[in-house]
């Protein structure tokens, strides 16, 4: 460990982790809408569109957010019409976004499947329009049963923002890569760090979502 | 024609980079599983000294990237402790292994917790030691509830195996970079390719983890149900 390499990573590393929590930001957006989506749409829309919505849940869950990214990343780089716009920033947001909302998909669907029976034959009794059940009576009650499971998803994709450096997001690995390249030491400063910052943010996320858990898991007796 | 051609052509070159990931993916999954019955009977221990060191290293490695962790058992820990890896797979092997392992502790700890608490009762009355008790009567009755979540982490772990191309290991996703870069080759179609080698992979390790299942619930004399695998339901799932 040497001081002066510390002082001289210490903002490239900053600089890095506040593009992850950028990311984690978007990426976050994009996981939690877009699995709602899938989730409702795999409830209620007919056979043709929920099996391929289905399978491609199970592809996207069960092959490598890596090879997910360098894939679409080398596809967007083609399609001249976007080529500007998918930066690698963008492209690893949707990427991450997509991924986790197949995730997410899964913990809403518990949430779904969760929500007593009379709540929906309720819902059929007084012929309630389906958007209005949606927003007003289902979604509200599955929430409450599928936050600690969101909560956990948003704090796993956190933590696997680092991958996205191979698709060129200038995150932490790809500013201490640079700075050991240049200086051709660092390496253990620089990861340390990276690790430490980690360490600080997704520790106390980590025991507040138990604590969430512990918490609804009383509620609900 | 020509995509089929090319598919063809390119298949050999990836026989050697599978069994890479299959040798990163074995004995990582050896090795975590390994660490996760440590940490778990450490952090589920009576001692309280025991249990803080196990929950310290299982929070660590849960708290930092698997990412930061491979970087930094493959670049800083030689340089700190003045060695260098000639086997690189075993830094892959490491890092994965511990940070799965501390995952999996979680699925050992919450398995042993929710063996009814008679049992315990039962095997102190008849005066077992503590490793005769856990390895007699609880740990059986564990076992096969650790195996369903314990499938979901070691597909996650397979998915995983693909960053050690990052430090320069060449599996499955490394090999795809190069093939693809070859002239003639496209880069798109080789990393089609390896996702669903991928895919195929994660298929037969949660098949072979539901069989592993069923074979441990059938030696407890418990009839398998049937488990909600979420990781390869079938399509009759939808709806």
């Amino acid at each position: 460990m040497d001081s002066q390499r510390i002082s001289d990573l210490l903002p490239l590393v900053w600089e890095g982790f506040v593009v992850i929590l950028q990311l984690t930001f978007w990426a976050g957006i994009i996981a939690l809408s877009l699995g709602l989506v899938i989730a409702i749409t795999i409830r209620s829309a007919p056979k043709p569109v929920t099996v391929p919505l289905f399978w491609f849940t199970e592809f996207i869950r069960n092959t490598p957010l890596l090879v997910q990214a360098l894939f679409v990343y080398i596809f967007v780089s083609r399609i001249e019409l976007i080529e500007g716009f998918m930066t690698p920033f963008v492209t690893g947001a949707i990427v991450l976004g997509v991924h986790y909302a197949c995730y997410c998909s899964e913990a809403y669907r518990a949430g779904i499947d969760g929500i007593p029976k009379g709540q929906w034959e309720a819902i059929t009794a007084i012929s309630l329009p389906k958007s209005r059940a949606w927003i007003d009576i289902l979604i509200p009650q599955m929430m409450r049963r599928c936050t600690p499971a969101l909560g956990n998803y948003m704090i796993a994709m956190f933590k696997e923002v680092p991958i996205l450096f191979a698709i060129g997001v200038f995150e932490m690995i790809a500013q201490i890569q640079r700075y050991t390249g240049l200086s051709f030491a660092g390496h253990v400063e620089g990861y340390t760090l990276a690790g430490l910052l980690f360490l600080a943010i997704s520790y106390p996320l980590a025991v507040s979502m138990r604590k969430l858990e512990n918490r609804l898991a009383r509620a609900h007796g | 024609m020509d995509l089929l051609f090319r598919t063809i052509e390119a298949l050999p070159t990836y026989l050697e980079p599978l069994g890479v990931t299959l040798l990163v993916t074995v004995l990582s999954l050896f090795g975590s599983l390994i660490l996760a019955f440590v940490l778990g009977l450490a952090t589920g221990s009576r001692f309280l000294s025991v249990r803080f060191v196990g929950r310290t290293i299982v929070e660590f490695f849960r708290g930092t990237s698997l990412v930061v962790q491979l970087f930094w058992i493959a670049f800083a820990m030689p340089v700190l402790l003045g060695f260098s890896f000639d086997w690189l797979i075993l830094s892959g092997v490491l890092a994965l292994s511990l940070n799965f392992g501390a995952y999996a502790s979680e699925v050992v700890r919450g398995a042993i917790a929710a063996v009814p608490s008679g049992q315990y009762e039962a095997s102190t009355a008849i005066n077992l030691s503590y490793w005769q008790r856990m390895r007699l009567v609880i740990i059986p009755q564990a076992w096969p509830e650790m195996i369903p979540p314990m499938s979901t982490q070691a597909v996650h772990l397979l998915k995983s195996t693909s960053l050690v191309s990052m430090i320069g290991i060449v599996d499955l996703t490394a090999r795809a970079n190069t093939v693809g870069a070859r002239p003639g080759q496209d880069l798109l179609f080789q990393y089609g390719i390896i996702l669903v080698i991928y895919f195929i992979l994660a298929w037969l390790l949660a098949a072979g983890m539901r069989q592993l299942e069923h074979r441990a619930k059938r030696n407890i004399g418990r009839a398998p149900v049937a488990t909600k695998n979420t990781a390869t339901a079938g399509a009759g799932v939808v709806n």
